[in-house]
This record gives C-alpha cells, sequence and structure tokens, in this order.
C-alpha cells in the first residue's frame, strides 16, 4: 500500500459519510459488531448519539424523528438481536413511507453463513420490508452506500433503508472519498407529473358540480401543504384526509371535512360516497379508508396522484392517474384553474350531512372520558402540537378530537398499526422540534409495550407529556368483540394486571399524575405543560366501555355505518 | 393469461431473491424465472413466466420496476419474440424401444446425450409447447427423470425491408 495516501478506517468513513448528510442525531444502542464505531463515537462531536433501551426503540425514535422534521432518521445498531429487534420499526417505516436509514453491525465477512455468534441475515431478513438495503463487502463501498442509503430513503416514495456493516468493513481502511452526486440506473423516480394529464383533470374538476380532495401523507412529505391551502381555498374544494394526511390542510378550516375511512366523519364518508370527482393527492386507497372497493365513491371520476406508480390501480382502478410529486403536480393543477367554482349546492349538503351526524360523546354523567381530554388538549395547544399517537381508539378519537392545523403535526402507525410506536417516536420527535409541545398519547395496552424508553426522555430531559388514556382494556379489540365476536371480551381485559402508571413513570423519574376526574383534567393539563425541564407523564382513567363512532366495519360500504351504541331494546 | 416478462436486472448479491422474496410477498404467481448474464457482465437478464389478469399483471410489471436493482422491465406478450427453453429427459428403454425413442427424439429435433442398459437422455429445446409436447410423447416408455431450464426470452429484431440489388438483367 502506498504510504502516501491518506487512509481511513471504515469507522471513520462511517462518521465523516453522517457529517456529509447533516446527520445531527442518530439513535443507537451499542454492542459487539459495532463497537468500533462507539469507540469513534466517543469523539465525535457534530452529532448527538440518543442511547436508547430497546432497539425497537430506536427505529420508533428515528420515524418520529424523521416524521417531525421531515429530515432522514438514522438508527445505529449490533448485530444479531440488535438487529432483528428493529425489525417491527422498519416495517412501520415502510408502510408509512418514512425516511430512514438503519446501520446494523454485522459478524465478520469469513463468518457470514456460519452461524457465528449474534449473527443473523438482517438484510434477508428486512429485504420485504425496506425500500433497499446493502451489505457491506468491500470497505472501498461504504461511502458511495451510505450515499445511496440516504438517496433512496429519502427521495420518490420515501421508506427505509439498512445497511449492514460486517466488523471486519468497520475495520478495515482505504481513501475517503464521498460521491457529491449518485446515479442509479435502476432508480429514477418521476417528480413532474405529465402536462396532459394535468391538463385533463384540470378540465374535469372544473365541470365538476361534486368535487372533493383526498388528501393523503404524500401532501405532508413533498411539503405540498401550502400548494394544497391555496389550490382548495382558491376553488372553494372540500378537503378530506387520511390519517397520514391530517394536517396537511387545517382542520379549523370549514372547508375541512375531517378523516375519511372506517372511523373518519359521517359527512367526509357520506361526500366521498356521492361525489362526482375525487381527486386524491398523495393516498393509496387503503382498505380501512376504502371499506367495500366497489362501493368506494361508486359514481366518481377519480384522478390519483402519487409518486409511485405501483399505488395507482392497485386497489381501486381509477380513470385519470398522475405520476409525479403531489407539490408540483397541485401547483400545476392550480395554475390551470382560474376561477373559482360555484358549489353552493354542493356545500349545502356536505353542511347538511355534518349537521346530521356530529361527533358526540356522553358529556353530563361525570364520568371521564378521552374524547374530553382530547378536547382539552387541542384546546389548550391550540391545535399548534406534536401529537404522538399509538394505535388502537384514543388514536380514532385523537383524529376526531384534536384540530390539527399544520402539516407534520400529527405522528402515528397508520399502515402497520404498531402498538408501542408512541412513546419512542414521541422521544424522536422532542429531538427534532424545540419550539413546540411534544404530547404522547397512548392507551394503557400500547403504553406498557416500549415504557422502557421513559427513561430516555427523562434523562434527556425532554419536555414531553405523556398521556396515558387508561380504560383498563385493549380498547379497540374490546369493541370489535363487543361489536363483531358475540361479546366475548378474550384476554383484553387488563384491569387486574396493568400495572400502576403514576409509580411506572415514578421509577423512571418523572413528575406523574393521575384522575378519573374530568373536573380535574384542565388543572393537571396546565400543571404538566407548566413542566419543561423534564418529562411528564399523566393518566387519565377513563369509562372502560366506550366505544369509538362512527364505525363502518370492515370490508362494508357508508350504508352500514354505525353512529352509536345499538340501544338493546332496539336490538329485541 | 400467461405472460412472458424480461427483466434486466443489476447483477448483484441477493438481486435474485428480491426479485423471488417480490414474488411471493405480494403472491404472484410464477411459473418459471431463469436468470443469466448479458453481454455486460455486471447485468443479468431473467425472463419471468407468470400468469394473471391484466390488473395483476400491470402489478407484476410496476412492482418489478419499483425494485432498485431492476433496470429494464419489458411484458414481451402479445410482442413478436423467440422463447426456447431446454430439457434433459431420462427415458426407460427396453428391447424394441430404443429406436423408437431415439426417432422421437429426431422428430423434436433432440439429441441423445447419455445412454446406459436401462435409460437413455435426451436434450430438447425449442419453444415451451414443443417440450411440453415432446414429454407428451415420451411419458408412455417412462420418463425417470427430467430437468426443463425455464423459458428464456428476447424480442425478435425489427425486420428492416432490405435493400434489393439490381440485377444485371433489367
Amino acid at each position: 500500500m502506498k504510504s502516501n495516501k491518506h487512509l481511513l478506517s471504515g469507522a471513520d468513513i462511517f462518521f465523516e459519510c453522517l457529517r456529509k448528510e447533516k446527520v445531527d442525531t442518530i439513535f443507537g444502542y451499542p454492542g459487539g459488531a459495532v463497537l468500533k464505531l462507539y469507540e469513534k463515537l466517543y469523539d465525535v462531536d457534530f452529532l448527538q448519539h440518543v442511547l436508547v433501551r430497546h432497539e425497537q426503540g430506536a427505529t420508533h425514535m428515528a420515524e418520529g424523528y424523521a416524521k417531525a422534521t421531515g429530515k432522514v432518521g438514522v438508527v445505529l445498531v449490533t448485530s444479531g438481536p440488535g438487529a432483528t429487534n428493529t425489525v417491527t420499526g422498519i416495517a412501520d417505516a415502510y408502510m408509512d413511507s418514512v425516511p430512514i436509514v438503519i446501520f446494523t453491525g454485522q459478524v465478520p465477512t469469513h463468518l457470514i453463513g456460519n452461524d457465528a455468534f449474534q449473527e443473523a441475515d438482517i438484510v434477508g431478513i428486512t429485504r420485504p420490508i425496506t425500500k433497499h438495503n446493502f451489505l457491506v463487502r468491500d470497505v472501498k463501498e461504504l461511502a458511495a452506500t451510505i450515499k445511496k442509503a440516504f438517496y433512496i430513503a429519502s427521495t420518490g416514495r420515501p421508506g427505509p433503508v439498512l445497511v449492514d456493516l460486517p466488523k471486519d468493513m468497520i475495520a478495515a481502511e482505504c481513501e475517503f472519498e464521498y460521491p457529491e452526486k449518485i446515479e442509479l440506473r435502476g432508480y429514477k423516480p418521476t417528480f413532474l407529473g405529465h402536462q396532459n394529464q394535468i391538463k385533463k383533470a384540470a378540465d374535469v374538476i372544473k365541470n365538476s358540480k361534486r368535487p372533493l380532495l383526498y388528501v393523503g401523507g404524500g401532501v405532508i412529505m413533498s411539503n405540498g401543504h401550502r400548494e394544497l391551502r391555496l389550490f382548495a381555498k382558491e376553488n372553494n374544494l372540500p378537503v378530506t384526509m387520511t390519517l397520514q394526511g391530517l394536517g396537511s390542510f387545517p382542520m379549523s378550516d370549514p372547508q375541512s371535512l375531517g378523516m375519511l375511512g372506517m372511523h373518519g366523519t359521517y359527512w367526509a364518508n357520506q361526500a366521498v360516497n356521492n361525489c362526482d370527482v375525487l381527486v386524491s393527492l398523495g393516498a393509496r386507497f387503503d382498505d380501512r379508508v376504502t371499506g367495500k372497493i366497489d362501493q368506494f365513491a361508486p359514481s366518481a371520476f377519480k384522478i390519483h396522484v402519487d409518486i409511485d406508480p405501483t399505488c395507482i390501480d392497485k386497489n381501486v382502478i381509477v380513470d385519470l392517474p398522475i405520476v409525479g410529486d403531489v407539490k408540483h403536480v397541485i401547483a400545476e393543477l392550480a395554475s390551470e384553474l382560474s376561477e373559482p367554482l360555484q358549489l353552493d349546492d354542493w356545500w349545502a349538503q356536505i353542511n347538511a350531512w355534518r349537521e346530521e351526524c356530529p361527533l358526540h360523546y356522553e358529556k353530563h354523567d361525570g364520568r371521564l372520558r378521552s374524547e374530553f381530554v382530547i378536547e382539552k388538549i387541542s384546546e389548550k395547544t391550540k391545535g399548534e402540537a406534536v401529537i404522538v399517537t399509538d394505535v388502537g381508539q384514543h388514536q380514532m378519537w385523537v383524529t376526531q378530537y384534536y384540530q390539527f392545523n399544520n402539516p407534520r403535526s400529527h405522528l402515528s402507525s397508520g399502515g402497520l398499526g404498531t402498538m408501542g410506536f408512541s412513546v419512542p417516536a414521541s422521544i424522536g420527535a422532542a429531538f427534532g422540534i424545540k419550539d413546540r409541545p411534544i404530547i404522547s398519547i397512548s392507551g394503557d395496552g400500547g403504553f406498557q409495550m416500549n415504557m422502557q424508553e421513559l427513561i430516555t426522555a427523562a434523562y434527556y430531559k425532554l419536555p414531553i407529556k405523556f398521556i396515558i388514556l387508561n380504560n383498563s382494556f385493549l380498547g379497540m379489540v374490546r369493541q370489535w368483540q363487543e361489536l363483531f365476536h358475540a361479546e366475548k371480551f378474550s384476554f383484553t381485559d387488563l384491569s387486574d394486571s396493568n400495572p400502576d402508571f403514576v409509580k411506572v413513570g415514578e421509577a423512571f423519574g418523572l413528575k406523574s399524575f393521575s384522575t378519573d376526574k374530568p373536573g380535574q383534567v384542565d388543572s393537571l393539563l396546565d400543571e404538566a405543560f407548566s413542566i419543561n425541564d423534564g418529562p411528564v407523564l399523566i393518566e387519565f382513567k377513563v369509562v372502560k366501555e366506550d366505544m369509538v363512532f362512527p364505525i363502518i366495519p370492515a370490508g362494508k360500504s357508508i350504508k352500514e355505518i354505525m353512529t352509536k351504541r345499538l340501544d338493546p331494546k332496539e336490538m329485541v | 393469461m400467461k405472460h412472458t416478462i424480461s427483466v434486466l436486472v443489476e447483477n448483484q448479491f441477493g438481486t435474485f431473491n428480491r426479485v423471488v422474496t417480490m414474488f411471493s410477498g405480494k403472491g404472484f404467481n410464477v411459473q418459471s424465472i431463469s436468470i443469466g448474464e448479458t453481454e455486460t457482465p455486471e447485468i443479468s437478464r431473467m425472463t419471468l413466466v407468470t400468469t394473471g389478469e391484466d390488473k395483476i399483471i400491470e402489478q407484476v410489471v410496476k412492482q418489478l420496476n419499483r425494485l432498485i436493482d431492476t433496470i429494464k422491465v419489458v411484458d414481451l406478450t402479445g410482442q413478436s419474440r423467440i422463447e426456447r427453453e431446454l430439457a434433459l429427459i431420462t427415458v426407460f428403454y427396453q428391447r424394441g424401444t430404443r429406436a423408437e425413442i431415439t426417432n422421437v427424439c429426431n422428430i423434436f429435433r433432440g439429441n441423445v446425450v447419455d445412454i446406459n442398459n436401462k435409460t437413455i437422455t435426451l436434450e430438447v429445446t425449442g419453444p415451451p409447447d414443443k417440450i411440453d409436447a415432446a414429454i407428451n410423447v415420451l411419458e408412455p416408455y417412462g420418463i425417470k427423470e427430467m430437468a426443463r431450464s425455464g423459458t428464456v426470452a428476447l424480442k425478435r429484431g425489427e425486420q428492416l425491408k432490405a435493400e434489393k440489388k439490381e440485377t444485371l438483367l433489367t
């Protein structure tokens, strides 16, 4: 080897690459295969390493960070169990198109395939749940591979990319050169929408009597919320959003119909059912949105804008596809439409549906309800907080009772439906967002799935409000058991097996509170919001048997919507 | 309907697995897959034979395109193409049938590639339906074992109209 060349170890190259990618935070956990990286990390000053308590927590934190900031979330874990523990978070990021890059240690290349200590074929395991993954087999490829990983994760339809780093690759040396640009001949996302298709779409919208915008997470990912607002406002168009789309259009605006789908508002679902033109922007016609496919927007001309061609015609056959970046396509569509549409009749109809079946819950029996707590949080934060929800009833109630007004404010596990998402994801968000309150809302079931990360929040003094809506039940499963499974509440009752959440919080060093009285919600929230030098935990003991309404049962159409619990007398 | 899809992929560790994983993960059918190097060593060509309704095939093509390591995906179905498959077929023979079997082999323009005192091995190449026909005819003699390569296919070159040479007679 020539002595005049400047050689760097794989570990040095790794951190130089992170520096070039402007990574400021990584979520990780050390172990045998990545010791050399942690040795270097000890002296790295340009980024913060967040020590988690479980690698699943690290991936959800990276997701929370990425969803809240729009930047790529980065994870560093060791081989074998360290790597396999990341799998749920990776699958979650894949389903919700979250840009994260996961670096896993691997046994040295000469031991790969030998059932070596802490070996797992993580590249094989994660192939179906990553946008792409790499095994670095030559240190000379390390820099280019990392560049590719960040490029693939963050462009097109974003997603998780895993890079497996064998121990000897981290130790080996070579010259460092970071490629300025990466060309991948097999990967060229279509960015600009087809002009003629856009013109056609504009014509269809112009001539529609009952148009509806159906907006998904793509609008937020492409930072197209401003374009969406202008487009909807200038043309007087009603907007309904998916779970991931919430916040792309202000819910306080009368043109917002709220969320659609299984637990969407009555009027949003009626609007979908009756519209004559449905414009899908960065959404993927998920089964929780469509219900029965052939009765989804049955009479509508369907326009579908998405950057991922595989989304188009996958679930619902559309009339006019536009492949491209949704932000640009909305801007182009807007420029084609010059006069606001005359939609008075359509708006009158939508508002009649609003009156016909508003969201409601019991307010007068003196018992504490999740909906009430969420409404209070919405009021107190004026819809400006970052709300990180888990999965289940509380998640749906948040979509109904929290008024999201900004993009990147509603972080939730949608596609995979991962219980245990909220606690770590809120921590990730808190590392990225410093100027807005971060509120984690979980049920009592999901909270326990990653509550070890409370110590991460406490150690880094993150001012997160951890809210537990404790109904002593796996509430959503309970709801399905009541509605569809003969009221057999099989293994969903946690009332005898929940821990004391206040003690849990205190054990991790969090100021912790609990109440079951509606009258105390205000003061407890005020107290929690006044504490900003560390996390707090508030347990709200809520009514056990409440259900989320409305609900359109899975695979059904709006005709079968249930808006309230059936009165036993009516059932006879 | 049966579709023959030709895919150019990066000749890299794991690419084949990626394609196969995608097919099984999405629940797509595969009748045969073959893969081999192309004129450019860093690119391999995969030929996939799959069945499904048009909507499914559209998804197959899109999902193949979506993989980072795929460079080009062409559904050759409905296009003028050359499809070939190779089969090695070992058949039992008895006194009197050996000549019949070699005769069948000749009819299918195959070759005898191995023989012992009980069996004879034939090599047959051609479009998949020709292989099916050969197998069908050989079956009554007793097929001991068989290996099929799966289909490989290429689009036919465009036939440009050849210029006529002026002859001396005109």
